[in-house]
């Protein structure tokens, strides 16, 4: 096991630059998850540490030595691929030991190894069969077990789940949540679903256009996100994002988002945004649980408004409506008791404990 | 209630599925017709091959129906068969086509997954140089291949020329090109992932060829064994040109040179040889083709 640390890591493929510059430092025994939207260059990053992919510029450490120019083979790594990549003309157990065969273990070491992963991961029955007769939860974990065996020093995961139906994917995000914490190996996850990097990450990388956009715990990056676009990806439904302005109004600030609805800050947020330019165009950021029916949000901190929805989304537990204020589509999340119908109005309140403000135009959350 | 709604609903599905097994019904009709006269064309010569191979000689020259045995015979067999000279023809022929496969193997098999996974400068440009060898015709090549051969023999003086194992320098300049192209496809259709999985798992290029690509490419190996073999097999041309002593000629040279005396036609003896030489390969074929058929990618990834 090891730590793993990006030092001003670029790619460039002739002229495009898919990777600019990352620095990441992933300590012993983490599991990190890149997350982000299909070509932000989070996969290219895998497939660098992986070995898999030259490396432009900046170097990649693993266990505290470079390896831009070791092969893959020597760096000590295990991957798992989307599409398993499992080999199709050996069984179960001969796809597990292949590198373990390669390198000359001793027989009765691969069979115990071989074993032990196949309990770990549950296919100890589907030992002798092949890819093809195996279902694509169970060729995923077979592709887990293969580098389960391997015992390596970092386990890179790229999509790994993206090929399963939802329900065998939540399954499968338990199973490898599990896995790692029996075995305690540094992982890098590579993924776009916001919902993945939440549940397994012990810290979120989150990437854009080659660039990381912001680092934290998932909890971190859900309540303090640092920029629009993280904002904006982690959560679902996503945050809203409604234009406004800060404005004075007898001895403290409001927002104001049209000519009838301005809202005024508590407190601690009054001072905070103090200092921010009355002209700045600014975006109010809140995510649907925020936004409540009038009944539920009550408290100092709730700001009520009326709105008439257009589409109503229930859930079940809870009740998703969306309305136009301001120009903009909103998302609100209301007591499924309540009953809402398109069309029409709905009183709602805010609850501006939970808001954020962001600049338009540089997409900085404030 | 439900019988109305069940007529109402009857006649427009009828009338939808019918079309569909109409237009089917008529897309079998022209497949056996197409079929059956495709296998008319293919199966007459053969039969035809048979029916004489059957005939005495007297028989084959009489004026009675070509296509009926009247005293079958099996005459033309017992005298090929007991011939030494015809059994050296099969044996060389057994030779050059094995060697020639285990040559053409060696060398494209390697070249094919160089070109379809070693990036490297210019691999694209060799990939198509290789088929458009394939396309120059041997008519033209047998000339300057002579000549060469006959320039090496008096600067080494290795004989080349009139030897049964030049056949086995020349087919590959057949068989190499279309092997390796065939190769080159069987090995694209295999996922990137797959050859990344067993770079990470520690293997070395050559032992991704050897324990991934060759057991996965098995039917496409066998499909270029089996090109390989039929082309040194049928080949007709060169050992016509290259080889004349009889004890160096292959089958079809050898039917050709010492059944055909001057004007004289030995055709009983011709087409049994003909037919005799036509199995080989056919055994080949039979036992290979359920390998040939069976996808063995299936399952290596999301089908």
């Amino acid at each position: 096991m090891a730590e793993v640390s990006l030092r001003k890591v670029v790619k460039r493929y002739d002229d495009v630059e898919a990777v600019r510059g990352i620095d990441l430092d992933i300590p012993d025994h983490e599991f990190v998850v890149l997350v982000g939207p299909s070509g932000c260059g989070k996969s290219t990053t895998l497939r660098m540490i992986a070995g898999l992919e030259d490396i432009s510029d900046g170097e990649i450490l693993i266990g505290g030595d470079v390896v831009n120019d070791v092969p893959p083979k020597d760096r000590d790594i295990a991957m798992v691929f989307q599409n398993y990549a499992l080999y199709p003309h050996m069984t179960v157990a001969e796809n597990m030991s292949f590198g373990l065969r390669l390198k000359r273990y001793p027989k009765a070491e691969i069979k115990q190894r071989v074993t032990e992963a196949a309990r770990m991961l549950d296919i100890t029955d589907l030992i002798d069969r092949k890819p093809k007769q195996l279902s694509g939860g169970q060729r995923q974990r077979v592709a887990m077990g293969r580098a389960i065996v391997r015992n390596p020093k970092v386990f890179l995961f790229d999509e790994p789940l993206s090929n399963l139906d939802a329900k065998l994917r939540v399954q499968m995000r338990i199973e490898i949540k599990k896995v790692h914490q029996k075995v305690r190996t540094t992982t890098v996850y590579v993924t776009h679903d916001q919902v993945e990097a939440m549940t397994l990450a012990d810290r979120v990388v989150v990437m854009n256009h080659g660039r990381i956009e912001q680092i934290g715990p998932p909890n971190e990056l859900y309540h303090r996100p640092a920029t629009k676009f993280v904002a904006g990806f982690i959560g679902s439904p996503a945050m809203n994002f409604i234009p406004c302005r800060i404005e004075d109004a007898g001895g403290t600030l409001q927002v104001r988002i049209s000519d009838t609805i301005a809202f005024p800050l508590p407190r601690e947020h009054a001072a905070r945004y103090g200092g921010t330019s009355r002209d700045t165009k600014l975006l109010l950021g809140l995510r649907p649980e925020h936004i409540v029916d009038a009944q539920s949000g009550q408290g100092p901190s709730f700001q009520t408004f009326n709105a008439t929805p257009d589409v109503i989304e229930p859930m079940g537990m809870e009740t998703f409506v969306y309305f136009p204020i301001a120009g903009v589509q909103l998302c609100g999340r209301i007591n499924p008791g309540i009953d809402a119908r398109a069309g029409v109005p709905l009183r709602l309140a805010v609850d501006l404990n939970h808001m954020h403000l962001l600049n338009e135009t540089t997409g900085q959350v404030l | 209630m439900s019988t109305i709604a069940i007529d109402k609903a009857g006649p427009s599905r009828k009338t939808k599925y019918g079309s569909i097994s109409r237009d089917r019904a008529w897309a079998l009709r022209w497949s056996y017709f197409f079929l059956i006269i495709f296998t008319i064309v293919s199966l007459v010569p053969p039969i035809y091959m048979l029916i004489t191979s059957l005939k005495s000689s007297t028989e084959i020259s009489a004026a009675t129906n070509p296509w009926w045995v009247f005293h079958p015979t099996l005459e033309n067999y017992i005298a090929l068969l007991s011939s030494n000279q015809f059994l050296t023809f099969f044996w060389n022929s057994a030779l050059v086509s094995v060697l020639v496969v285990i040559i053409t193997m060696l060398i494209s098999v390697p070249a094919a997954f160089a070109l379809s996974r070693m990036r490297f400068w210019g691999s694209a440009t060799i990939a198509t140089g290789i088929f458009l060898t394939y396309l120059i015709p041997d008519t033209l090549l047998f000339l300057p291949l002579f000549k060469m051969f006959a320039t090496f023999n008096d600067w080494t003086g290795i004989p080349l020329i009139n030897r049964w194992y030049v056949l086995v320098i020349v087919y590959p300049t057949l068989t190499v090109p279309f092997c390796t192209w065939i190769m080159i496809g069987y090995f694209a259709s295999i996922p990137k992932e797959l050859d990344e999985a067993a770079i990470i798992d520690g293997a070395s290029w050559f032992q991704t060829l050897t324990r991934i690509f060759i057991p996965v490419a098995l039917p496409g190996l066998i499909a270029a064994t089996i090109f390989a073999f039929t082309v040194s097999w049928a080949q007709f041309l060169y050992p016509m040109v290259f080889t004349t002593s009889t004890d160096q000629l292959v089958m079809p040279a050898g039917i050709i040179t010492t059944l055909i005396k001057g004007d004289v036609f030995n055709w009983g003896q011709i087409m049994t040889g003909a037919l005799l030489g036509a199995a080989p390969p056919l055994i080949i074929y039979a036992f290979l083709m359920d390998y040939y058929i069976s996808g063995l990618t299936a399952g290596a990834t999301k089908g």
